[in-house]
């Protein structure tokens, strides 16, 4: 596939590989990354718009120093971009979010966790 | 054909658990399919076309390293944690990394049979079919049969032995160094080692 530029050149800060490839330090990283080009791609919202969320959780007060916090502010944009744009709410997000939190919690090891597990589904 | 199943006690409760950011990314994932706009599958795409590129690079140097260089590969067998690290692949869990090298007469292959343990740090994300039930279970009844699917047939009498990942130790496969590869430089050497055949789900491939 081709690099998803406008993503990469917009998203100021983004870890990289000394070849400028991004790099992820944990799974979720890489699918809240995925998440984003792919919306991209389908016209969801525009580089200058995802710009614009991306550096306005970056210049935040209260980030870590090292950046580690990066991805954390990634998935606060998208989050925001996506309550912006009417496809959810940022209710609806966290109620999902714990409901997966208790599915995680609900599913016996060594099996897939499925929201169905959720003991409140 | 070996099993090494000595660390099947460990565990694994860090993989039923989400964090507050692994879960919002689930619950966008959730908003967004719920809604038309998302297809996993195009997910896993995106993000395998990324990671075999990226992630795997760094095991290759670790091989390679290996391959040209005795005192680096018997450190690696003696201590994988610290000898990975000093290429500045450590890991971010303090997980401990195992090296096991391929020979002759065995060749290794690694599964994570109660969810998907990998080495993030030296391989990147796991593929899709290494996290798939599937594998999981048929690398450690049938690996011969596995290995035969990956398009890898070994000699009947060579020996397999399965690594069954855990939180704490993760497996990377040192596979044989290619037959006519001598002489080339550690770069090059990194080129001919593919993520799969780290993972123990193919071999080393020869220079073209």
């Amino acid at each position: 596939m081709n690099p998803p530029d406008a993503i990469l050149t917009q998203s100021p800060g983004l870890p990289r590989s000394p070849d400028g490839d991004p790099v992820f330090p944990e799974p979720w990283n890489a699918e809240a990354f995925a998440m984003t080009v792919h919306l991209h791609a389908k016209g969801l919202f525009t580089w200058s718009e995802w710009a614009a969320a991306l550096s306005a959780e970056l210049h935040k007060p209260g980030r870590a120093e090292n950046g580690s916090d990066y991805f954390d502010c990634w998935v606060a944009a998208l989050s925001g971009l996506l309550t912006t744009k009417g496809v959810t709410d940022a209710d609806a997000i966290l109620a999902l979010q714990h409901s997966w939190q208790r599915a995680a919690e609900a599913t016996p090891h060594g099996q897939p966790i499925e929201r169905a597990n959720d003991p409140l589904v | 054909m070996t099993h090494d199943h000595d660390d099947h006690d460990h565990d694994h409760d860090h993989d039923n658990r989400y964090t507050d950011m692994q879960a919002r990314v689930k619950a966008l994932e959730t908003v967004l399919t719920e809604k038309g706009l998302l297809d996993p599958a195009a997910i896993d795409a995106i993000v395998e076309a990324y990671e075999t590129r990226i992630g795997p690079r760094n095991g290759a140097h670790v091989v390679a390293r290996a391959w040209t260089d005795p005192a680096f590969a018997d450190w690696l067998k003696r201590d994988a944690t610290a000898a990975i690290a000093s290429l500045g692949y450590a890991g971010r869990q303090g997980e401990h990394m195992r090296a096991v090298f391929n020979t002759p007469d065995t060749h290794n292959l690694v599964v994570c049979t109660l969810c998907s343990c990998y080495p993030w740090s030296v391989l990147g994300l796991p593929p899709v079919w290494y996290k798939a039930p599937a594998y999981r279970s048929r690398a450690v009844i049938d690996p011969r049969g596995v290995l035969a699917e990956f398009g890898v047939t070994l000699p009947a009498d060579k020996k397999i032995r399965v690594w069954d990942s855990t939180a704490e130790l993760r497996y990377l496969v040192i596979p044989e160094r290619p037959p006519g590869a001598n002489g080339l430089s550690e770069a090059d050497l990194a080129k001919l080692v593919s993520r799969d055949s780290m993972i123990g789900a193919s071999i080393a491939g020869a220079p073209t």
